[in-house]
């Protein structure tokens, strides 16, 4: 099965604003694939080039075998978009919304009622988007996206400026549009969003894609340092730990240690040390480095800055 | 089928607009009232009104109405078009199959319906408290207005591509467009403007429109009125060709 999308040397600039250095990578059948960075590292650029919105200035760009720019109406009938920070007409009422967009496609649109009930909107159908809470208006617009039965659904930034159970809810709408056998493209800053979500990842900063992978992947092959953190009086402690084969670093507060060392039997070598030396611990606990630990590692700096 | 969802699209922009309370009275009832007051009180003090005053109120002053009609119509498409611009809405739309004519079609329809709305509302009141012309040809006077408002709509397109924020649509649609009034020769005659002032006039788009209005208002044929309809027609091929190059979506 060839990938749904497609893109090789994309390259998008705003006049000497150069938003997508070079972009190559290959969404496949059925997975969500995100792609990850910072503000500004031309994620929504890359997205919106992808969707036909935008024409890139060199490169080429495939999705369900379509060029985005040529079959620009063809594509749209067959993909399910939703845009960031966009808005509705404030008084437009959620179930009009919803039968507007069923009206602009050629293909046969899902039964709108139903949409609404999966979204949890039924009870909503008759208010205006303008009295609509984010998360609801978040979920309007992923009916908007799915009401074509898109073969491709893409999502930019879904929930950027919801609270964290708002976000949950959302995360488990979009399991369920994998679930139906679509393919989704997203984009986040989250690194938490993505490592919940995506099948895999692709890695952008400064509009170059770094790294693609499995979020599991990617942290192995970026950040294979294991932490263990526990605490003892134990008075012996820190030298039987520095002397424990793969440990780089001891560092100790008070009665709690910081382990830190390379390979997978970190974690294994510390409990044998623990048992073998009766050492007594009143905390034990593992910290495992995460997709937020790669960037910093890739970038040099944090996701957050 | 893109039928469809240009008459979806107009219907819901109409409830839209019916919902915003301030939108529909401001362009539908305060010109109505407008007329109402300044005719009664001009015909109310002049019983037997004097010749110049007389064709003013028989004629000038209905055509000023349905000018103002067209004109805040135009000003609400402006400012409706950089709040759904700002909004991002324009945005969401392109990104389905709809044709981006389309999205604009839908609005100039209900602009349109609005404007021949708004005339006829007014005749109505014009009919019961101020019975202005009994023999008006109506029908002909409403695509008069219609075909006006529609080129006076193309050169709100090309406000709407220039304004930066939706905070400044209205102001200056409204710089652009009323002192074209002061020109029109619905107040002073062209004729008797200075040169340099008639030569500005001729190449307004609101002299031709009010030449028309005032003929068509006062029985005048088609015929003797192809001319102003030219022009008013490539102000609007003008202004579409212009604004298809200027127009942004976001």
């Amino acid at each position: 099965m060839p990938p749904v999308i497609q893109a090789s040397g994309v390259r998008k600039t705003y006049g000497a604003t150069v938003a997508v250095e070079e972009v190559s990578f290959d969404v496949r059948d059925g997975e969500i694939f995100g792609l990850i960075g910072p503000n500004g590292a031309g994620k929504t650029t890359t997205m919106e080039c992808i969707e036909g919105l935008r024409t890139p200035d060199r490169g080429t760009i495939s999705v369900l075998g379509l060029d985005p720019v040529r079959d620009v109406y063809k594509l749209q009938d067959r993909i399910g978009v939703q845009l960031q920070q966009a808005q509705l007409q404030k008084r437009i009422k959620v179930w009009e919304a919803v039968d507007l967009w069923a009206s602009l496609y050629q293909k046969k649109t899902v039964d709108a009622e139903r949409l609404l009930e999966q979204l949890g909107l039924t009870e909503k159908r008759n208010a205006w988007f303008m009295n609509l809470s984010g998360g609801q208006k978040q979920r309007l617009f992923i009916a908007l996206a799915l009401i074509n039965d898109p073969e491709v659904v893409f999502l930019d930034e879904l929930t950027t400026g919801l609270d964290p159970q708002a976000r949950r809810a959302i995360w488990e709408l979009v399991r369920g549009i994998r679930e139906r056998g679509k393919t989704v493209f997203l984009t986040t800053h989250l690194m938490e969003e993505a490592e919940r979500l995506c099948d895999r990842v692709a890695i952008i900063e400064h509009g170059r894609i770094i790294d693609i992978d499995t979020p599991l992947s990617l942290v192995k092959r970026h950040c294979p340092e294991r932490t263990v953190v526990l605490a003892t009086n134990d008075p012996s402690a820190a030298e039987r730990f520095r002397a424990i084969p793969g440990v780089q670093e001891v560092v100790c507060n008070h009665a709690e240690f910081t382990i830190r060392g390379r390979g997978d039997d970190l974690v294994t070598e510390v409990i044998h040390s623990l048992s073998e030396n009766h050492i007594r611990v009143t905390d034990f606990r593992t910290v495992l480095p995460n997709l937020e630990d790669v960037f910093l590692k890739l970038t040099g700096r944090s996701i957050r800055d | 089928m893109m039928l469809r969802g240009l008459f979806k699209l107009t219907w819901i922009e109409i409830k839209i607009f019916l919902r915003e309370p301030l939108g529909a009275i401001g362009t539908i009832v305060i010109p109505v009232i407008v007329f109402l007051v300044l005719g009664r009180a001009i015909g109310g003090k002049l019983p037997q009104p004097a010749l110049a005053a007389n064709t003013f109120i028989r004629v000038g002053l209905p055509v000023l109405a349905s000018l103002l009609i067209a004109v805040s119509s135009v000003l609400s498409l402006v400012t409706i078009i950089s709040i759904y611009r700002e909004g991002g809405i324009l945005k969401r739309l392109r990104a389905t199959p709809l044709r981006p004519q389309t999205i604009l079609t839908a609005h100039v329809i209900v602009k349109l319906l609005l404007t021949a709305a708004t005339l006829t509302l007014l005749v109505l009141a014009g009919k019961r408290y101020y019975p202005v012309g009994v023999h008006v040809p109506f029908v002909s006077f409403t695509i008069a207005l219609l075909i006006t408002t529609w080129s006076i709509l193309s050169i709100g397109f090309v406000i709407a591509s220039i304004v930066p924020t939706a905070r400044f649509a209205q102001p200056i649609g409204a710089i652009i467009l009323y002192p074209m009034f002061a020109l029109s020769g619905l107040f002073v005659p062209i004729a008797s403007l200075p040169p340099a002032l008639q030569a500005l006039a001729r190449v307004l788009p609101l002299t031709y429109a009010v030449r028309l209005l005032q003929g068509i208002w006062d029985g005048d044929a088609w015929s003797a009125h192809l001319g102003d309809v030219a022009a008013l027609a490539l102000v609007f091929a003008v202004c579409t060709a212009l604004s298809t190059k200027v127009f942004r979506w976001e």
